[in-house]
């Protein structure tokens, strides 16, 4: 019994894990899409330069027998935070460069964009294999405070971490989108062409917003590496990546950061939690296509919502400025 | 390179009849359709039980003159293409048309139509499994042709099929009252309604259309490589940029665009992985949405 309920702990704080690491993505995504109508369906692909900067930054490169296995460019085996910084500029980086050629395409085109983006650096992962070790990926990578603490704890010590990241964050664009520059992004994304005849630069506005979003994104990406040791390009599919995150702000509601984390939890608690009723109901021999069943619950998650609280559950506050 | 350009005008014919249905519905309800690619999975499967259902029947198990699947799979295409046309009139039904009534904002149908390629794709993984599926066993007959070009017999049936599809559609697109109207309401949709045409109407028909070719370019697919649930997935990169390049709603820009696509991608892995071909595509449609935003091959009157 003693067994069961330390089982149960085990499984709800990794769970708390990674629907925080998924509540970091729809924060980012929230200043995207919710503050600045900015369509971004790429977010795996700064989900996959996030987790695998960090991974090179903090891993030594492979020695001994392991070079045979392991390729990888570098290892810097430098400290986790350093990782996560380096995730956070390097996310942003490839977005500015994104930006720079995509964001004068009108909103649709951006979308259809971002999708080709995220896969191709996916692709790009997995193909080149000099990178970052190709399709098998890294493993073994390091976590902070690792050596301190007993391995059967250790997750506790890693939610506390990730719970620190999602509240500095949440707390930094809580007050970022009261400030005068978060009243721009919503002016821009409301009505472009009255914020660019208030002589606002539009464009630049969208820019930084968009680096913005992706630099969360990349420090989530970080702290995903991190929490599994491992990393391969097929973590970062467009199903896993990118549209449960769409789901996840959808549902909370799109324009809150309370809306996104709670969307993230909810419906990573039902991606995770329906795998072990599924199994329990399905008929032997289904076991291995049960899961899927996933797939067709999320889907029409998104569409009922879409169709019937397309606000979400929050709905986005009327912000009131501070200033 | 000859091979490759042909092996390209294989592919692009089955883009060109999944990027006809996807442009038409882009142009009248502006609507991105994200399941476009998933569709043409349903399309392809669904050919499946009824594969299996004709071979009972003693005649239908003949092979179809030197192909190498049978008259079976001859005749599955027509349940398969009703099937397919109901899916998308029922899609259409339960989620695009009330987000156009409620005047929701086509980027909110743009998302629904993720949840939609989510849905399907699940469905497929249920019902047949993540394994690979083939519509025959056995041999593959193969075609000797000039400039060392190696060809299987039924690519040549998939390209006939294909355009002869694609010319049935097109026909009916210049020829009928029909046809007529749905491409008037394509090319401006305000004046379209002022001429009296009922939208809603036109839109299930361009849904039928739409998920007639999605269910041939399935099979065709299906025939020459095999079934997977991702297998629709991967052709959304090229359909979208099919369409990009041949400018929005149109029909003979989104078959050219198609045939470019199909040849590019086929003609870069003598460069490139293989797994690089949805990279091709999307850098094709990156530089045309730079630089050409309407399309290259435009919008000719008809």
């Amino acid at each position: 019994m003693g067994m069961e309920i330390g089982g149960i702990l085990n499984f709800l704080v990794s769970f708390a894990i990674m629907a925080s690491i998924y509540a970091i993505f729809s924060m980012g995504l929230n200043v995207h899409w919710g503050y600045t109508g900015l369509l971004n369906f790429g977010i795996a692909g700064f989900f996959a330069v996030g987790a695998y900067t960090s991974a090179l930054v903090t891993s030594p490169m492979p020695t001994g027998v392991l070079t045979n296995y392991v390729k990888q460019a570098f290892g810097l085996n430098l400290p986790f935070l350093v990782g996560v910084v380096a995730a956070a500029m390097v996310s942003g980086l490839i977005a500015a460069l994104i930006g720079l050629l995509t964001l004068r395409l009108s909103e649709g085109y951006l979308a259809i964009s971002t999708i080709g983006i995220a896969e191709s650096i996916r692709i790009f992962f997995n193909n080149e294999s000099w990178l970052a070790n190709g399709p098998q990926g890294l493993i073994g990578l390091p976590q902070p405070l690792h050596d301190l603490f007993p391995p059967g704890y250790y997750n506790y010590v890693y939610l506390v971490i990730v719970l620190a990241f999602l509240a500095v964050i949440y707390v930094a664009l809580e007050r970022g989108i009261r400030s005068p520059w978060g009243r721009v992004l919503r002016a821009v994304r409301e009505d472009e062409v009255m914020a660019s005849a208030d002589g606002k630069n539009v464009f630049l506005f969208r820019l930084q917003a968009l680096i913005l979003g992706a630099m969360i994104m990349g420090i989530g990406g970080a702290l995903y590496a991190h929490f599994s040791a491992a990393i391969q390009p097929s973590v970062f599919e467009p199903l896993f990546g990118t549209f449960i995150i769409w789901a996840m702000l959808t549902l909370g509601g799109t324009g809150n950061n309370k809306g996104a984390i709670l969307g993230s939890f909810i419906v990573w608690a039902l991606w995770s939690w329906s795998t072990f009723v599924i199994l329990k109901i399905v008929p032997r021999g289904f076991e291995t296509r049960a899961p899927f069943i996933r797939y067709v619950l999320i889907g029409l998650l998104l569409v009922i919502i879409l169709l019937r609280r397309p606000k979400g559950i929050i709905g986005e506050e009327r912000q009131v400025s501070r200033f | 390179m000859a091979e490759l350009v042909v092996y390209g005008i294989v592919l692009g014919s089955i883009i060109a009849l999944g990027s006809v249905g996807l442009t038409l519905i882009w142009g009248i309800t502006d609507l991105f359709n994200c399941a476009h690619g998933d569709q043409i999975t349903v399309g392809a499967y669904i050919a499946l039980p009824f594969v299996s259902l004709f071979s009972w029947i003693g005649f239908l198990q003949a092979k179809v003159g030197p192909f190498s699947f049978n008259w079976g799979l001859a005749l599955a295409f027509i349940p398969a293409i009703l099937l397919s046309i109901g899916l998308a009139v029922l899609i259409d039904r339960w989620v695009y048309k009330p987000l156009r009534q409620s005047g929701a904002h086509f980027i909110t149908s743009f998302i629904a139509s993720i949840g939609v390629a989510w849905g399907l794709r699940g469905l497929i993984y249920i019902i047949w499994g993540a394994d690979f599926r083939f519509y025959t066993k056995g041999l593959r007959p193969m075609l000797f042709l000039p400039l060392e070009i190696k060809l299987r017999l039924d690519e040549i049936f998939i390209v006939v099929v294909a355009w002869a599809a694609v010319a049935t559609v097109y026909l009916f697109l210049s020829k009928a009252k029909m046809g007529k109207a749905l491409r008037a309401l394509a090319d401006n949709r305000g004046l379209a309604r002022v001429a009296g045409i009922n939208t809603e109407r036109m839109i299930v028909w361009a849904w039928g259309i739409a998920a007639a070719l999605i269910a041939i370019a399935g099979i065709l697919y299906g025939i020459e490589t095999q079934l997977r649930p991702e297998m629709g997935w991967i052709f959304l990169l090229p359909l979208f940029a099919a369409i990009i390049l041949g400018g929005k709603g149109s029909i003979t820009g989104a078959l050219a665009g198609g045939l470019v696509l199909g040849i590019a991608q086929q003609v870069s892995t003598a460069w490139l992985l293989p797994t690089y071909k949805p990279a091709v595509a999307f850098i094709i449609m990156i530089l045309v949405l730079l630089f050409r935003p309407k399309g290259i091959f435009g919008r000719r009157q008809m």
